[in-house]
């Protein structure tokens, strides 16, 4: 039981880590960033190959940077020129750069499962309420903690996320300030990145091989996640992402685990009958 | 200060802004009046960066702005305070202000302290968010914020509508204060002709994208037309 719960907890986390990326990307461009969950794929992709070339403490980092980098020119080259655009081109561009990602990596994999490295640090068990966990395991809700209160300072008490929340409000008024829109839009997905970036680390050291689809599943769910705790809204997405995280693993703990995953989506189609807007969906106080 | 010569501005295929060309001299407060459709917004528009004209030149301060985007025509010293305030709501009031300086790296205390003696209700309401701001509170948060770019050109999209007649009052009160105290330029637009033309310098009439009269407040107030048309009487 305890080790259920734990390794919840754990998973949630790691769903947190993605799902912010859905819900601010949404904030402030009102776009579902369908490729998010094949970046963090990418990401896992490229900690392998980096390890093969370089100790595990420089590729970790390493692969944060790239995927950065990635989830930038995704931006820049597939949303950007998009901008003025009905939203569902956006959204459909999305979808185009999934799908361009997932085949890419199919090619330079051939297809074949990649087996994961395993990383000292994070595969270590330690005894915990009397039980064995993963350093993985362990670390995820710590981890989380502190990005989350960090990415809560950085938007509530800086100068770049006052114009990060003017942005996702009121474009053109936001210009008329000042405010460059389009690199406030980029800080917005290299933020959503580093966390996929740290996210996949910890989720596929739970995992011994990957392939191109692996990030399908955790995006998709951790997409749900967003919806769940009122897309748009940070506290609401890592909320979100602990509950799934947790009841997808209570199930598996019972004779009908085979349903763990039937259950997160039947948790979103319940969740959105009674509440539309999710946990902590935006009010819609149009005083203005 | 500035000069703005054969601006012609198409508007989802329509053209909005005909041959239109006026001066704003320095320290002046100017207004452009006219009916619903007539074309000021789109010029307050294209001045401010947010909407390209389609030819025609705008030329603040001897250079040339034609085209510029909004980011670098506020640093030019171009403030515009945009039709229906558009402050932003889920920021704190104190945060609307400050946001008003984002490209400023300078401090701001001695701006805000300016603005607060201006507006002393926004600073009871600092830390209010600014969406719970009465109409009228709100068209006063919005020119605070316009100031705290530091403008030489402060431009105003119908800073009366929807507001009731006392608020107007105090807000053109102030409108006339930071003219002349700060020495701010003023650009205002307005369907109350009435109160616009009492305040400004000079005005100019626009009617279906042209200018149809020009003049000194005072003579527009005077003018048959005028009145008819606008005024009511």
């Amino acid at each position: 039981m305890i080790t259920t719960l734990l390794t919840g907890i754990s998973v949630g986390g790691q769903y947190a880590l993605i799902a912010i990326g859905y819900t601010m990307v949404y904030g402030i461009l009102r776009l579902i960033n369908f490729a998010h969950g094949d970046v963090f794929m990418v990401s896992g992709m490229m900690l392998i190959w980096f390890v093969s070339s370089t100790p595990i403490t420089i590729a970790v980092p390493l692969i944060i940077v790239v995927t950065v980098v990635l989830g930038f020119l995704i931006e820049r080259a597939a949303y950007l020129p998009l901008r003025n655009a009905p939203r569902m081109s956006a959204m459909i561009s999305a979808i185009g750069v999934s799908y361009l990602l997932q085949n890419v990596i199919t090619y330079l994999t051939g297809g074949q499962p990649m087996t994961y490295p395993t990383i000292p640090l994070l595969a270590k068990t330690v005894g915990i309420f009397g039980t064995k966990q993963t350093m993985a395991t362990i670390v995820t809700l710590p981890m989380v903690i502190v990005l989350v209160i960090s990415l809560s300072f950085l938007i509530n008490h800086t100068k770049v996320g006052m114009a990060m929340r003017a942005v996702s409000k009121d474009f053109e008024t936001s210009r008329l300030m000042g405010i460059k829109i389009n690199n406030v839009i980029s800080v917005t997905f290299i933020i959503g990145s580093a966390l996929a970036a740290v996210g996949s680390v910890l989720y596929f050291s739970n995992y011994s091989k990957i392939v191109a689809v692996s990030g399908a599943l955790p995006g998709l769910k951790a997409f749900v996640a967003a919806v769940f705790g009122g897309i748009g809204s940070i506290p609401g997405a890592v909320i979100g992402a602990f509950i799934i995280g947790i009841c997808e693993n209570l199930i598996k703990a019972t004779p009908y685990s085979v349903f763990s995953d039937a259950f997160t989506f039947a948790i979103l189609v319940v969740v959105l009958i009674f509440r539309p807007t999710g946990i902590f969906g935006e009010k819609t106080v149009d005083k203005v | 200060m500035l000069k703005i010569n054969n601006l012609n501005i198409n508007y989802g295929g329509i053209n909005a802004v005909r041959d239109v060309s006026f001066d704003v001299e320095e320290g002046s407060i100017i207004t452009l009046v006219g009916a619903n459709g007539a074309g000021k917004s789109s010029i307050l528009r294209s001045i401010a960066g947010v909407v390209t004209p389609k030819s025609g030149t705008i030329e603040f301060c001897g250079e040339n702005i034609t085209g510029l985007p909004a980011e670098q025509v506020v640093k030019k010293g171009i403030t515009l305070v945009p039709e229906g305030r558009r402050i932003f709501p889920d920021l704190t009031v104190l945060e609307n202000i400050r946001i008003g300086a984002y490209l400023r790296k300078d401090s701001l205390d001695e701006d805000i302290k300016w603005v607060y003696d201006l507006f002393p209700r926004l600073k009871e309401r600092s830390w209010q968010m600014a969406g719970t701001l009465s109409g009228g509170e709100q068209q006063m948060l919005a020119v605070a914020r316009a100031l705290m770019s530091r403008p030489k050109l402060m431009m105003m999209d119908e800073p009366s509508l929807g507001l009731a007649p006392l608020i107007v009052r105090d807000i053109f009160t102030i409108i006339k204060e930071i003219n002349k105290q700060n020495g701010v330029t003023i650009l205002l637009i307005e369907q109350n002709a009435n109160m616009a033309l009492k305040t400004a310098d000079r005005g100019y009439v626009l009617e279906t994208g042209v200018i149809k009269l020009e003049g000194t407040g005072a003579e527009l107030l005077a003018n048959e037309e005028v009145k008819k048309a606008y005024l009511g009487k």
